[in-house]
């Protein structure tokens, strides 16, 4: 190895370590939110600059291994950095600090700063560490811890502010992603019972011994666990769930990152351990063509942007299992190519969303009007990446799907053109998904929405309510939620306009019903005008005097993923080159099992 | 090689046991299921290192007689994390508890609206569905929602005045006691 790749190896450990470090200094700094602020986006800043290094010495001279602590290969801890892993460290760091911008603007964190619900810049840190940690990891053990770091912190993330709806979220999260963790280390130990190593090149290796069967069973219990992880068709239904009711950055993040990595591992698997198992490849085919359908239909259906955005979500997951499991350099690369594309429009999509909850005081389309002239900006910032979700040309959403499409026609079978179809027909639900956002939502005019919304908000709230007239009769436990719990952040409003958001259901405010009181989540009609009152935290004080200004911090993060989407677009030409390479690096697997054996015999000689 | 039925016996007992609690409605149910499941996993990777053997210590026994000290290693990091999702998962059920009153998984919102649409077989139902996650703040603790409505409505600064704000509720929070 040459001294310039071997300095480069050590660097490679920064994007796990400094995050995990910040975690600590921003814990420490709980009481200084300035200086945890600045310490989180300097962290992450840095990783991102790591992460573009590693992605051009990776592309330029190959994989590049580093031994932890120097143990030799079998025995210790190996990271791995190759193309596909450089270029999503680099994709979902990128998308990390935007999002994290966007939360310092939003200020969800901590409705107000003395008060410590400062958690939440070291829990999103350690979620950075575990992704990183997950992308470079070597072997198959650390990619299990890896993947419980980062759950551990999106448990917490998720949770955050333990208010009903998230607490309900929270539990079926926390417990599909334990089970499938426990599924993960069923397979680990599988693995170890089968070939006696856990180095994922080793592995590789040594799996061609093991009986068909055997393997097969292996592969099919580690496929269960990644496909919980990344949310595939049958193994989908806690997604769209337990997202929706997060905070706009958290499910940002999320959306953008945590699936994408158990589709990184499906890539790895499938590519590095398992490459020719055909019975795989036709049942992931299966399942990605049901995983587009279902995840489009459901999408199509639903009437909370929220939502939508999750069922999209799901249903372009199967667009990557589709490369996958075609198993040619092509589909591979489309694949790749599809998750650096879909990992920054789907954050873009969901921080849009926060800010458009801001503006209309409401996420169901069915309450949301006339925004495009309330907000010109937020209109764009909207309609760009949701085209491109939907794969109108020249974006980079059309540049993937085109690859996948190409790559299914080459494959020529009859399995792959019906998959061919099922993406072309998903293409165009999502687009209808997304068109119906954006013709309700922002074309409608505002006083078209429907005026049955002026009475309905107080209703449907009730049956949450009767627990609370409980509560009220033992006034000790209501005592002890209230001190041994910390209150939900509700998302701070001062900032802007003085308003307090998040009081939909108190009394005082229905006393007020009068569309002059700011009221969360309801645009309403003020009783007796025609005229619609839009009651968004953003928006003006007294509901009729609106002021047009988006937040300028979460505007412009949110922005910079708009562009960072259309760059995507851009340099999709050496993006796709990339994408092509790191396909090619993985099908032929030597690459990667080469530079992971070099390193021990450099140890050897060197000891 | 001889496979060690017992142990092997004993986590298919252990899955069956947990993969029928953790299908219970019950939380505390569901809790005990993921620790017998975690457990069961546990033996697994203890059984995949082979047959039990001398302690792994260099100079106590020959290499050959020596148990695997890996898949040891492995599963003291996977107890570690059971311990903490499990505290996570105890945290989650007491503030269901708190909130609920019951200890059951409850109700899905959109499982209630969907099923409200039908029964008017309409296309939309009106119930806005809850996805900002603040609706019941209020309900946790009203006095003190109340109180910030009237000093936080009227004043235009915002910021300027968030110190006094959180005083006054961490106040209200001591009376309560």
């Amino acid at each position: 190895m040459n001294p310039g790749s071997s300095l480069l190896a050590t660097i490679i450990p920064l994007p796990v370590l400094l995050p995990l470090l910040g975690a600590g200094l921003t814990l420490v700094l709980a009481r200084r939110p300035t200086l945890q602020r600045a310490v989180s986006v300097t962290v992450l800043s840095a990783v991102v600059v790591i992460a573009a290094l590693l992605l051009v010495a990776a592309v330029q001279s190959g994989p590049i291994v580093i031994t932890v602590g120097s143990w030799p290969v079998p025995l210790g801890i190996t990271l791995v950095v190759d193309p596909l892993s450089a270029l999503m460290l680099l994709t979902s760091m990128s998308v990390t600090l935007a999002v994290l911008v966007y939360a310092i603007g939003q200020g969800v964190y901590d409705r107000d700063e003395t008060t410590p619900i400062t958690i939440f810049h070291p829990t999103y840190l350690v979620l950075a560490a575990g992704v990183a940690n997950a992308f470079l990891s070597g072997d198959l053990f650390n990619l299990y811890v890896g993947f419980e770091v980062l759950l551990m912190a999106s448990y917490v993330l998720l949770t955050l502010g333990g208010s009903r709806s998230r607490v309900r979220a929270g539990v079926t999260y926390v417990v599909v992603n334990v089970v499938s963790s426990l599924i993960f280390l069923v397979g680990i130990a599988l693995v170890y019972a089968a070939v006696g190593t856990l180095n994922l090149a080793q592995i590789s290796v040594r799996m061609g011994d093991v009986s068909p069967g055997t393997a097969l069973t292996i592969h099919l219990v580690l496929l269960t666990a990644f496909g919980i992880k990344a949310a595939v068709f049958p193994l989908s239904a806690w997604l769209p769930d337990s997202y929706p009711t997060a905070a706009a950055p958290v499910t940002a993040v999320f959306a953008g990152l945590l699936t994408k990595v158990g589709v990184y591992s499906i890539i790895r698997m499938e590519t590095l351990v398992f490459p020719d198992s055909e019975a795989t490849q036709t049942i992931l085919l299966v399942a990605a063509g049901l995983t587009m359908l279902v995840g489009a239909l459901g999408a199509v259906a639903q009437a909370d942007i929220k939502r939508v955005l999750s069922f999209t979500l799901v249903s372009h997951i199967g667009y990557m299992i589709f490369g996958i499991a075609l198993a040619s350099p092509l589909g591979v690369a489309g694949a790749v190519f599809y998750v650096v594309h879909h990992i920054t429009v789907q954050a873009t999509l969901f921080c849009v969303v926060g800010l458009i909850e801001g503006v209309g005081g409401s996420t169901s389309v069915t309450r949301l009007g006339g925004l495009a002239k309330a907000s010109p900006l937020l209109a764009i910032l909207w309609f760009v990446p949701a085209i491109n979700l939907g794969g109108i040309p020249p974006l980079s959403g059309f540049v993937g799907k085109l690859g996948l499409l190409q790559a299914g026609v080459a494959d020529g079978s009859t399995l792959a053109w019906v998959l061919v179809v099922v993406a072309v027909l998903t293409s165009l639900l999502t687009l209808y998904a997304v068109t119906k956002v954006w013709v309700l939502a922002f074309w409608r005019p505002a006083d078209q929405i429907p005026v049955a919304e002026v009475d309905e908000p107080e209703e449907p709230e009730d049956p949450d309510e009767e627990p609370l007239d409980e509560d009220t009769s033992h006034p000790d436990d209501v005592g002890d939620s209230r001190i041994g719990l910390p209150r939900a952040p509700t998302p701070r409003s001062g900032v802007l306009t003085g308003v307090r958001p998040g009081t939909a259901q108190t009394l005082a405010d229905r006393e007020a019903n009068t569309g002059a009181e700011v009221d969360w989540p309801v645009a309403r009609l003020a009783p007796g005008d025609s005229s619609p009152v839009f009651t968004g935290r953003f928006l003006g004080v007294a509901g009729n005097r609106v002021s047009r200004s988006l937040p300028r911090v979460m505007a412009g993060a949110t922005a910079a993923l708009v562009t960072l989407g259309l760059a995507l677009t851009v340099v999709a030409g050496p993006l796709y080159a990339v994408a092509d390479q790191a396909a090619a690096d993985l099908v032929a697997r030597t690459p990667y099992v080469q530079a992971v054996f070099a390193q021990t015999v450099d140890d050897r000689v060197g000891r | 090689m001889t496979s060690p039925i017992v142990l092997l016996a004993l986590v298919g007992v252990l899955y069956t046991t947990g993969v029928y609690l953790i299908l219970e409605r019950s939380l505390t149910r569901v809790l005990l299921g993921v620790l017998v499941l975690g457990n069961a996993t546990n033996v697994l990777v203890v059984v995949a290192g082979g047959p039990a053997g001398e302690a792994p210590l260099v100079g106590r026994a020959p290499e050959s007689a020596m148990s695997d000290a890996l898949v040891q290693a492995l599963v003291l990091t996977a107890i570690v994390i059971t311990l903490g999702v499990t505290s996570f998962l105890l945290a989650l059920i007491h503030r269901t508890w708190t909130l609920e009153r019951e200890d059951d998984l409850t109700e899905d919102v959109e499982d209630r609206s969907l099923r409200r649409r039908l029964a008017r077989g309409e296309q939309e139902d009106e119930e806005e569905l809850d996805t900002t996650g603040c609706e019941n703040v209020a309900d946790t603790d009203p006095d003190d929602d109340d109180e910030r409505s009237t000093e936080a409505g009227p004043d235009p600064a915002g910021d300027g005045r968030r110190a006094p704000a959180a005083s006054t509720t961490g106040a209200s929070g001591e009376d309560a006691r």
